[in-house]
């Protein structure tokens, strides 16, 4: 065992921060460091800087666009995007999308959508959740009637991560109401945002943002090639995505970068032991998940998809990011209500004037992509056999 | 001991909640906070007339001569419906800064105008860096002729930019972080040299940046004795902190029925999420939450009258531990227990998470108040 870093290593780590340091403008950053909202174009124009670069995909393999790092290579990259401050490579197409076509898709699917997924020409957006199907989403209901070389989808999808930026939404279906297992039902399908009978409507969360959707389906005329998979294996699918879709959600490098802000904001808090104790605790919490992070990558080399492991992560993960913002706030103190002037500019900073919003936010990291109460079950169930 | 509302207290929550039921559901709210003002002149005339403004008064001056504990019962109906209107800034500390340290004229003045709801007050403390230390005033009143020059720099002042009558705290001698040498001052909102930003906050309520640069007072601005403003401003904002604690428990009772609702309603896997033991396990602990933290309120009122201080301290900061714990715990399980659905800005409960999160940093955030208990001994 060796936890140091090697000095190979550490000239990747220079060579990473460097590249970063010339290609994330001022004003990127600025927006990623204040929480703000980033749009479409911010967003993919990030995305394409890395593409060209050659290091949106490190993960996937090398033909189509893979790096080829080492587990610890990858996440010293994670680390120095988070802790500059870069923009997310939005998880949908890079980290969802891609690995089911790469382990499912056919040879059209693949050089159909790859390219464009790894260029950012698309912008991806996941349709899984439905009002009565989160937790439980096999019980989903939005249906695809196979009509000549074309499905029909009609139904409702709920909670669409940037639903509103989206150009192709990926969904699990049902193709077949009549199975006697309600997974053998389900298909996986990918749908073009621009096709006729697709409405976007905005939902509102309760920091006043817009990052989620309902995406309403009525009678929508999806192409059989875009079927992934075989009919009726969609939820074999969604298993084998669910753990690549996990396993960014413990956002260590953001948390590494919030929590050296924490310490820069607390000032003179510092100086108090009941908080200095508090923040001590979350900082070390996140060294210790930051090795079990490396520990379950170095599992994951040849190839395995991930597993159980990948949900400790996201429980010990989201907790830690829900501590930052809890313990930021208090460091604002009386200052931390403060939200929007009614009229004209405010006199606080923008961070400060951000951090109940932000607090509220990340409320929903111990919800979303399986809620920790699922985690655990899976744990339970898978790990532990109980 | 006796652990129950009087028939009093029960019809004046009865009566409250009646109107809050008809007059201030959630859409009507929702309305209310958008508006310009983001509070309603037509809710304020209501709760005056019906005699809410008049609760912990003087009868000589039109109140009802209510305790801390008939003030609990209209802080509990407000902190359920998520009432946005003035009550504690005018109420709980305005009008009680009054009514403890005002002189027998300015109670004449002021009280019976706030009880008729044409007066609505506000307490100009917080400093930058002051975080929650009542001592740490560094704004100054220089006697000038007959009267004051006030200057200083006041944050995040509740309902500050509606208030008609500030409470500022502003120092006549000492140094910064003294407790002597703080006297209190009584200011027109509307007076030349006082600037007023306004912000709304997270939970729909307004504050205020109070700037004062050369404010001309007179003699009989001055609120109880000079040099003498901080064992005053203290016992208020202790008066104030065991109601907003009130407040909480009724926030914490939406936030607890509104989640076993929903744990009985909502169905995944063909049963109500409720069958599931890991829930019922996180319900009963903010059941718990909610019981322990209505106790330590009902200590808090009672005892917040006293007239024993070190009593008066013990139980509010006591209160204040509980209270901030049980408003972070119940609102971010509340959040949790309703999936997607609790972070929306559609449903109440998100609301409720929002001022329990305010509430609990109120006056003092649980260390503040953990360090004050401890060194009381
Ligand atoms: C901000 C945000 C972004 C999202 N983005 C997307 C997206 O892009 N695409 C998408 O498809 N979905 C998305 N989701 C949906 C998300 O995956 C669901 O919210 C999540 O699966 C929970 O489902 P639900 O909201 O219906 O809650 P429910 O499933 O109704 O759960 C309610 C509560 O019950 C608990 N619970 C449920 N079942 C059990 C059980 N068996 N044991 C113990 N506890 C249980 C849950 O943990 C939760 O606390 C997003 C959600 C949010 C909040």
């Amino acid at each position: 065992m060796d936890l140091n870093y090697s000095p190979e290593e550490s000239a990747f780590r220079d060579e990473v921060r460097a590249w970063i340091r010339e290609n994330l403008s001022d004003e990127l950053r600025d927006k990623v460091l204040n929480y703000r909202e980033l749009s479409k174009d911010e967003l993919l124009g990030w995305h394409k800087l890395l593409a060209r670069k050659g290091w949106v995909a490190p993960f996937w393999p090398k033909e189509w666009g893979g790096t080829d790092w080492s587990v610890v290579q990858r996440y010293i990259f994670e680390e120095e995007c988070g802790a500059a401050g870069t923009p997310i490579v939005v998880p949908f197409g890079v980290r969802m999308c891609a690995p089911v076509l790469l382990r499912f898709g056919t040879d059209a699917q693949k050089q159909r959508f790859l390219p464009r997924i790894y260029n950012g020409d698309d912008f991806w957006v996941q349709g899984y959740s439905e009002p009565g199907s989160g937790s439980d989403l096999a019980s989903l209901k939005t249906r695809a009637l196979r009509d000549g070389d074309s499905y029909v989808v009609t139904g409702q999808k709920i909670w669409t991560t940037l639903g509103h930026y989206g150009d192709w939404i990926f969904c699990l279906v049902r193709t077949d109401s009549k199975t006697e297992k309600r997974q053998d039902g389900i298909s996986f399908l990918l749908v073009d945002m621009k096709t006729p009978g697709i409405t976007v409507r905005p939902i509102i969360l309760m920091d006043q943002g817009h990052e989620v959707n309902e995406v309403f389906f009525d009678e929508v005329r999806v192409p059989a090639e875009n079927l992934v998979h075989e009919e009726g294996k969609g939820w074999t699918v969604a298993k084998y995505l669910l753990g690549y879709e996990r396993m960014g959600t413990g956002n260590i490098a953001g948390s590494k970068r919030e929590l050296a802000r924490l310490k820069k904001m607390a000032g003179p808090l510092l100086d108090d032991p009941r908080f200095r104790d508090r923040l001590t605790r979350v900082e070390v919490e996140l060294m210790a998940l930051e090795i079990t992070n490396m520990r379950f990558l170095d599992q994951l080399r040849g190839g395995r998809a991930p597993g159980a492991e990948v949900s400790l992560l996201k429980i010990k993960g989201t907790e830690i990011q829900q501590a930052i913002t809890e313990l930021m706030m208090q460091t604002a103190g009386p200052f931390a209500q403060a939200f929007r002037p009614v009229n004209g500019e405010s006199a606080f900073d923008r961070l400060t004037a951000s951090l109940v919003p932000r607090y509220c936010n990340v409320r929903k990291a111990t919800i979303y992509a399986g809620s920790n109460e699922i985690q655990r079950n899976i744990i339970a169930k898978a790990t532990l056999g109980l | 001991m006796d652990f129950e509302y009087s028939d009093e207290q029960k019809l004046l929550a009865e009566t409250l909640r009646k109107f809050l039921n008809t007059g201030y559901g959630f859409d009507a709210r929702a309305k209310i906070v958008a508006g310009p003002a983001g509070w309603s002149e037509d809710v304020w005339a209501v709760l005056a007339e019906m005699g809410i403004l008049s609760v912990p008064f003087d009868a000589e001056h039109g109140g009802f001569g209510g305790t801390t504990v008939d003030m609990m019962v209209v802080m509990e109906a407000l902190g359920e419906f998520l009432v946005v209107e003035p009550y504690l800034a005018t109420v709980g500390l305005g009008g009680r800064f009054v009514a403890r340290g005002g002189s027998s004229a300015q109670q004449q003045r002021i009280l019976p105008t706030l009880i008729q709801g044409k007066l609505k007050m506000a307490f100009a403390q917080t400093e930058p860096g002051a975080r929650y230390d009542l001592r740490q005033v560094s704004a100054r009143a220089t006697k000038s002729g007959d009267g004051w020059v006030l200057e200083g720099d006041k944050r995040m002042v509740l309902h500050g930019g509606n208030a008609d009558l500030l409470v500022v705290s502003a120092r006549t001698s000492g140094g910064a972080r003294d407790a002597d040498g703080i006297s209190l001052f009584l200011v027109e909102r509307t007076a030349p040299a006082v600037t007023v930003t306004e912000y709304r906050t997270l939970d729909n309520l307004r504050v205020a940046d109070v700037k004062l640069a050369d404010v001309r007072v007179g003699r009989e601005a001055l609120l109880g004795g000079e040099g003498r403003g901080f064992a005053l401003a203290e016992e208020v904002v202790d008066y104030a902190t065991a109601l907003v604690c009130a407040e909480a428990v009724g926030a914490i009772k939406y936030a607890h029925d509104a989640t076993l609702d929903y744990l009985k309603t909502r169905r995944q896997f063909g049963v109500p999420i409720g069958s599931f033991q890991a829930l019922q396990h996180r319900m009963v602990d903010i059941l718990i939450s909610y019981e322990q933290a209505r106790s330590i309120a009902c200590l808090a009122c009672v005892k917040v009258d006293s007239a024993d201080a070190a009593e008066r301290r013990r139980a509010v900061s006591a209160a204040k531990i509980k209270i901030a714990d049980a408003c972070r715990h119940v609102s971010q399980e509340a959040v949790q227990l309703h999936g997607g659905m609790g972070m929306t800005e559609e449903l109440k409960i998100s609301h409720t998470f929002r001022r329990l999160t305010s509430i609990a940093q109120a006056f003092g955030d649980a260390d503040y108040h953990l360090e004050r208990f401890a060194t009381l001994g």
